[in-house]
């Protein structure tokens, strides 16, 4: 008889501390972001889809078609192109696109590319309607950002 | 208020106009006592609740409305269509029946019957049967568990319900909620509540009264029926659109019957606090302000297993309602109402 | 009827009916199905339906490199990814015989001490919402958020880390990160009371979980159940002490374990386990040695020796293990994940006769269980 007196009064008093606890957090400010209307900073190491870098001296893209990137994707999201012109020492990349339907943001080609020509880019805000805009031609990217 | 007393309407048209009204009320209430749930929830949970759909989300019910208005009222294949039909009617329907005697303010009770209190339990039982109609017509194996949950949690929790009852008719001697409401005139030491000499364990009756409420309109922490998480929605599996809207809409007039009760029972109805202007103002306060205690309760406690629902009622609720109305009977009897 | 009279109640006598808790159903913490014999309210027998998430890792183990598998690893149990990929970074390691680096040890547990409380939250607010609890999910996770920031400052992701490597860590921490750190272990603290007086007292809980389904060790040992399910049932087993591996014979702290073997004890070995990791977290970083953060000769294109190598780690839910069989080429052989999540989710149908349903839901929550996990 005392224990279940003792548990009915336990146990009341456990449920006006739960909802004491409830009650103040009822007049804390809200946690939440309201995402359309405000947005955060991403971190500098954020990983969004790669992009590609460019040279700050000439102006050009860094990446000169090795396929070091290529062959490290686990997936084989990445499909790079290379032309030699006239009156330069290597190639030089024409064509670079990445499927990102397939991407796992991994960072193998990061880590694999020797020359820095990829680095992480700080995109998320992405949406489409159909499958085709997720293959990224980050070349033509890149020519659109230089304008 | 006064002034409106003094209005002189025919009979029929008075009471056709209470009845519009009460069902104006219930309808805008079913509507944003949704909105209030959300809202409370969001910021029980440190987060915004609806805020998109008009300022501050209050646009919100509309847009459910219309949600479910524009869907497809399914039947299943095999289901009573009658019983199938008829359960979200006979939910909504005692509630807006009963709150036909609760007085609202001095001269707002649609219809002062003198059997007024047990009326409302009369037609509280019908809640019970459409549930379970509800559940066994839908032809579904969760629909029918929660069904059986329903009843039995359901007939266990009327019981210390009328022995609160009958306590409170033997404290005010009345079944007519306008004179229990007049009889608690002055400050808020006449109130029902702190009506010690007639019953010293009143607190307690009406924590009593208020527990079985909740359990009665199957919210959480009592919620076994409609258990989300494992029953998918229980007894409202197979209610597809405007069915589920009344469902809903009946759960909230249960809950706005039920404090309706419990203000007028206990918390003196629209008396003021400090006894100067009574109203229908201060029904409107502490009847809020109970409906915010349900939302915040649901909010913050998980739900009772089964089992030790059924024993808080058998094996705690009904001995110590009986315990209050022997006493109460008792005090009565030595010391006068 | 009691449940033993249920289940002894010969098989012509009873009434049962088939209710299938099928792959989408919210209580299931994925896609799980469960066929549930039931007498009434009462399980007679519980037969539990994977392969509905089968991704087939180990058959892409086989055709990937070493390097090339690591983003598979943070994905098999999605919750501990930090944990499986230290698993398989520390089988190819040592079958290399890589030195991994101070720092990058010390490194190593703290971010998987944070990912182990990350996953525990992640539990707990999900067992509440199964028990109709709503709302210390959200509590649990704005903790959490705090977490996935710190981890997102150094890593750059939240929850699918590509963090290790063979021979150490890809990205040093910076000071942002211990300050963040140390400033979470004082912020969580007194957070875990709250849910002491929220949750963990709370007599509706309770009631809820003491007594229900309780599984004897030897249930466990049968099924080879381990992690908070055995440690709930009296036995001390935990691979950080019975196989110690990366930094942690370093570090003081304790394995909870509780006799009693019923929903309740697991749910404190838990609680008790986010206090635990938060007292490593707290000397790990005090005690952080300067130096570099990778090994310094590891070779390009790895290749590990023929022949077998295994490796264990105490994830959030049980032991992990990664057995790795080469035949000196770049891409492995094979490679066996043992899970914990299988072996748990095997005692669910011995463990769940004569249970009422919302007893077998509190049940399936307290093991912990991750679909992903039990498929690969």
């Amino acid at each position: 008889m005392k224990e279940s007196l003792r548990e009915i009064y336990t146990g009341l008093s456990s449920l006006i501390t739960g909802l004491g606890i409830t009650l103040r957090q009822f007049f804390k400010p809200v946690v939440t972001v309201q995402y359309p209307h405000e947005s955060l900073k991403m971190p500098a190491r954020f990983r969004g889809h790669i992009e590609l870098v460019r040279d700050p001296a000439t102006g050009k893209p860094l990446c000169y078609a090795c396929k070091l990137c290529e062959k490290a994707c686990p997936t084989d999201c990445i499909t790079v192109e290379g032309l030699k012109r006239d009156g330069e020492k290597r190639k030089s990349v024409s064509e670079y696109h990445l499927d990102f339907t397939r991407c796992s943001l991994c960072g193998s080609c990061v880590e694999a590319c020797k020359s820095g020509a990829i680095r992480f880019s700080k995109e998320y805000n992405l949406a489409g309607t159909s499958k085709e805009e997720f293959i990224l031609d980050l070349f033509r990217r890149l020519e659109r950002e230089g304008k | 208020m006064s002034a409106l007393a003094a209005i002189q309407i025919g009979e029929p048209l008075r009471l056709v106009l209470f009845l519009l009204g009460i069902m104006a009320f219930v309808g805008f209430n079913a509507a944003y006592l949704v909105w209030a749930e959300r809202k409370g929830a969001g910021r029980f949970q440190r987060r915004v609740g609806p805020s998109e759909v008009g300022y501050a989300g209050l646009l919100q019910p509309i847009a459910d409305a219309v949600k479910l208005l524009t869907k497809q009222v399914l039947v299943p294949p095999g289901a009573d269509a009658t019983l199938f039909r008829a359960a979200p009617i006979l939910v909504i329907a005692p509630a807006l029946i009963s709150l036909a005697v609760i007085p609202f303010g001095p001269a707002l009770a649609a219809r002062d019957l003198n059997v007024g209190l047990i009326m409302i339990f009369a037609f509280g039982s019908v809640n019970v049967m459409a549930l379970m109609l509800g559940g066994w017509s839908s032809r579904n194996k969760y629909a029918i568990i929660s069904a059986a949950r329903v009843v039995s949690q359901n007939v266990a929790y009327e019981i210390p319900m009328l022995l609160v009852v009958v306590t409170m008719l033997l404290v005010t001697g009345t079944m007519s909620l306008t004179k229990i409401v007049e009889d608690q005139a002055g400050g808020f030491w006449h109130w029902n509540l702190f009506r010690l000499a007639a019953n010293p364990l009143m607190p307690l009756t009406f924590l009593t009264f208020y527990i079985c409420m909740l359990a009665e309109t199957n919210r959480a922490p009592f919620d076994m029926a409609e258990a989300e998480s494992e029953l998918v929605a229980g007894a409202y599996t197979e209610y597809a659109g405007m069915g589920f809207g009344v469902f809903f809409m009946g759960e909230y007039a249960n809950i706005l019957l039920g404090c309706s009760l419990a203000t007028v029972l206990f918390l003196g109805g629209w008396q003021c606090p400090f006894g100067l202007l009574p109203g229908v103002f201060w029904f409107l306060v502490k009847l809020y302000l109970l409906v915010f205690s349900v939302i915040w309760v649901r909010w913050t406690f998980p739900r009772t297993q089964f089992y030790g629902l059924l024993n808080l009622s058998w094996k705690i609720l009904i001995p110590l309602s009986l315990g209050t109305l022997v006493l109460s009977a008792a005090m009565i009897k030595l010391l006068g109402r | 009827m009691s449940p033993s009279e249920v289940i002894a109640a010969p098989e012509g006598q009873r009434e049962t009916f088939v209710l299938n808790l099928g792959p989408q159903h919210p209580a299931t913490h994925g896609v799980l199905r469960l066929k549930l014999t039931m007498d009434g309210e009462f399980i007679v027998r519980a037969e539990p339906v994977c392969g509905y998430i089968h991704r087939m890792h180990e058959k892409m183990a086989e055709n990937r490199s070493y390097a090339q598998f690591l983003p598979n690893t943070s994905r098999i149990d999605y919750l501990s990814a930090m944990t499986y990929t230290h698993a398989f970074v520390g089988a190819v390691e040592r079958a290399a015989k890589l030195e991994v680096p101070p720092r990058a040890e010390f490194i190593r547990v703290i971010t998987s001490e944070l990912n182990r409380i990350s996953s525990h939250l992640v539990w707990l607010g999900a067992y509440l919402l199964d028990l109709g609890g709503f709302t210390p999910l959200l509590y649990a996770f704005d903790d959490r958020e705090k977490i996935l920031d710190l981890l997102e400052g150094v890593t750059g992701a939240r929850l699918t880390y590509c963090y290790y490597r063979f021979g150490g860590v890809c990205n040093d921490v910076d000071e942002a990160f211990t300050r963040g750190t140390k400033e979470f272990v004082a912020y969580m603290r007194p957070r875990l009371d709250m849910y002491r007086a929220l949750v963990t007292d709370n007599i509706i809980l309770r009631k809820r979980l003491v007594g229900i389904a309780p599984i004897s060790a030897e249930t466990c040992r049968k099924y080879g159940a381990t992690g908070p399910v055995i440690r709930g049932s009296g036995v001390a087993y935990d691979v950080r002490r019975r196989e110690p591996y990366s930094a942690y014979p370093l570090f003081d702290f304790e394995v909870p374990n509780f006799p009693e073997g019923d929903c309740m004890a697991r749910y404190l070995v838990r609680m008790e386990e986010m206090a635990q990791s938060l007292r490593i977290i707290e000397q790990a970083v005090d005690r952080l040695p300067e130096g570099p953060v990778m090994a310094t000769a590891v070779p390009r294109v790895l290749k590990l020796p023929a022949g077998d190598v295994a490796y264990a780690v105490e994830a959030a839910r049980g032991r992990f293990m990664v057995h790795i069989v080469s035949d000196n080429k770049e891409i492995p052989y094979r490679v066996k994940l043992r899970t914990p999540s299988l072996s748990n989710l095997s005692l669910f149908e011995e463990a769940s006769q004569g249970l009422v349903l919302p007893d077998a839901v509190a049940l399936l929550g307290s093991l912990d269980l991750v679909i992903p996990d039990i498929d690969r």
